[in-house]
C-alpha cells in the first residue's frame, strides 16, 4: 500500500479572503444615527383658546421667506449674524451684575427693542413664598424656592427676562428645511452660549459640562446649579403658527 | 580580512502570516457584532443638514423614524415623500402611526417616545410643517431633527 502524500494546501490567500469580507462590511452597512437637534413641540392648541397678547418688544421676530433670506426684527439679516442677534437680546439691560466681562447692552433709540430684565430680589420672595405656602400652593411655593436657590447659588440677586419675552420663529412654506435648521441650530447656540458664559463664571465649569455630568451621576447640587441658570437664561423659542397660503405674502 | 568575517549570511527566517486571516475574522467579527444595522430600507434619498447643538438620544429603542425626501426610485417622482416604516404616507396616515408606534413599547415608556425626522435638506419647509402639526395632534411632542455635527461658528 503506498501512501499518497497529500499536498498542504496553502492558506496564504485566507487573508485576502478575510480582507475582502471585512471591506464588504464596512462599505455596505450604514450606521442609524440618532443625534440632531432636539425640539420640544407645543402642544396641540384648542381652537376655544383665545390668543395671548404679547408687548411687541418683548419678542425678537425671526422670519425666513421663500428666498431662504432671514428677516430679523423687520430687518435683512444673514445667517451668521442671528447668534449674536438673538444673545443681544437674551441678554438685554442688567446681566452686567452677572458677568463682570460683558457690559450692559444698552437699549436701542426706542426703548422697546429688547425686553427689560427685571429684578429677583432675595428680600421680596422670602415672604411670597411664605404666603403660597400659607395659601396651599406648593407648586407656586417650590417655583419661588427655586429662584431663591439660585440667588444662594449665585451670590446675589440677579435680573430675569420678563415672561412675555421669546423668541419667535416663523417660517415661510417655501423656506427650505436646510435654513430652517440652521436658524433652530443658531438660536440654541446662542442660548447655549451664554449659558455657558454664565455657568463658567459663576461655577468654573461650563453648562454643557454640568448636563453632561449630571446625566452621569444625578447628582442633586448638580441639578441646582443648572436650573438656576436655566432661570436666567431660559430657552424660549416658539414657533409661530403656520400661516394660511392665503394669507402668505409671495 | 577580518577574522570575525561571517561567511555566513544569516537567514532570518520569514515571519508567519498563518495567523493574519485569524486576526482579520475577529475584526471582521467584531463590526458585525458591534454595527447596529438599520432595521428599514432607506426609500427617500435624505442629505441631513448639518448643526452645531447636536442633541444624542441614549435610548435608542425609543426612537421612530419618519424620512422625508425625494423617492430613491425615480419612477415615484422627485418631489419629497413622507417614509413610515417600509412604506410611503400620507400626512394624514401619521396619527395613525404614531398610535400605532406608541403600542409598540412598553406602558410605562409611552411618553417617552422620540420621533427622529430624517429630512433631506432640501425639502421645503410646507411638508415639515404639516408632519409636525400632524404630530402635534397627536402628542407626539419630543422631535428630534435629525442633523451631522459640526462646530459652532463664530
Amino acid at each position: 500500500m503506498a501512501r499518497r502524500e497529500i499536498p498542504e494546501i496553502n492558506a496564504g490567500s485566507m487573508a485576502d479572503i478575510a480582507f475582502l469580507l471585512l471591506i464588504f462590511w464596512l462599505v455596505t452597512t450604514t450606521i442609524d444615527s440618532d443625534e440632531g437637534v432636539k425640539r420640544q413641540l407645543p402642544p396641540p392648541v384648542p381652537p376655544d383658546m383665545e390668543q395671548q397678547e404679547v408687548k411687541d418688544g418683548d419678542v425678537y421676530n425671526v422670519r425666513t421667506n421663500f428666498r431662504d433670506e432671514l428677516l430679523v426684527e423687520k430687518e435683512v439679516m444673514s445667517i451668521s449674524q442671528l447668534k449674536d442677534g438673538a444673545k443681544d437680546f437674551l441678554v438685554a439691560t442688567g446681566t452686567g451684575l452677572l458677568h463682570p466681562e460683558r457690559p450692559n447692552v444698552t437699549l436701542g433709540d426706542d426703548n422697546m427693542k429688547y425686553p427689560e430684565r427685571q429684578w429677583v430680589r432675595k428680600s421680596e420672595l422670602i415672604p411670597l413664598e411664605q404666603s403660597y405656602l400659607a395659601a396651599g400652593q406648593p407648586k407656586a411655593a417650590e417655583r419661588i424656592r427655586e429662584k431663591l436657590t439660585a440667588i444662594e447659588l449665585f451670590g446675589g440677586d440677579y435680573k430675569e427676562l420678563p415672561g412675555s419675552a421669546l423668541i419667535s420663529l416663523q417660517t415661510d412654506r417655501s423656506t427650505s428645511y436646510d435654513l430652517y435648521l440652521q436658524v433652530q441650530n443658531e438660536l440654541e447656540a446662542a442660548v447655549n452660549e451664554l449659558r455657558d458664559e454664565l455657568s463658567l463664571s459663576k461655577f468654573n465649569e461650563s453648562y454643557a459640562a454640568l448636563e453632561e455630568r449630571y446625566s452621569r451621576t444625578k447628582e442633586a447640587s448638580l441639578l441646582e446649579k443648572i436650573k438656576s441658570i436655566r432661570l436666567v437664561y431660559p430657552q424660549r423659542i416658539s414657533e409661530a403658527e403656520p400661516r394660511d397660503a392665503s394669507q402668505g405674502y409671495y | 580580512m577580518s577574522k570575525f568575517k561571517k561567511n555566513k549570511k544569516r537567514e532570518s527566517g520569514a515571519i508567519s502570516t498563518a495567523s493574519l486571516p485569524d486576526i482579520v475574522f475577529m475584526l471582521l467579527f467584531f463590526f458585525m457584532v458591534a454595527t447596529v444595522l438599520r432595521t428599514e430600507e432607506e426609500m427617500v434619498k435624505v442629505v441631513r443638514p448639518e448643526a452645531s447643538e447636536i442633541y444624542k438620544i441614549e435610548k435608542k429603542h425609543l426612537i421612530r423614524y419618519i424620512n422625508i425626501g425625494p423617492p430613491q426610485d425615480k419612477r415615484y417622482g422627485t418631489e419629497p415623500v413622507i417614509q413610515l416604516n417600509d412604506q410611503f404616507a400620507d400626512v394624514a396616515q401619521i396619527r395613525d402611526w404614531v398610535e400605532n408606534e406608541r403600542l409598540t413599547l412598553a406602558e410605562a415608556e409611552q411618553t417617552k417616545m422620540w420621533v427622529s425626522m430624517k429630512v433631506d435638506q432640501d425639502t421645503k419647509m410646507g411638508v415639515v410643517t404639516d408632519v409636525k402639526q400632524e404630530l402635534r395632534k397627536a402628542s407626539a411632542l419630543k422631535v428630534l431633527y435629525s442633523a451631522a455635527s459640526r462646530e459652532r461658528t463664530n
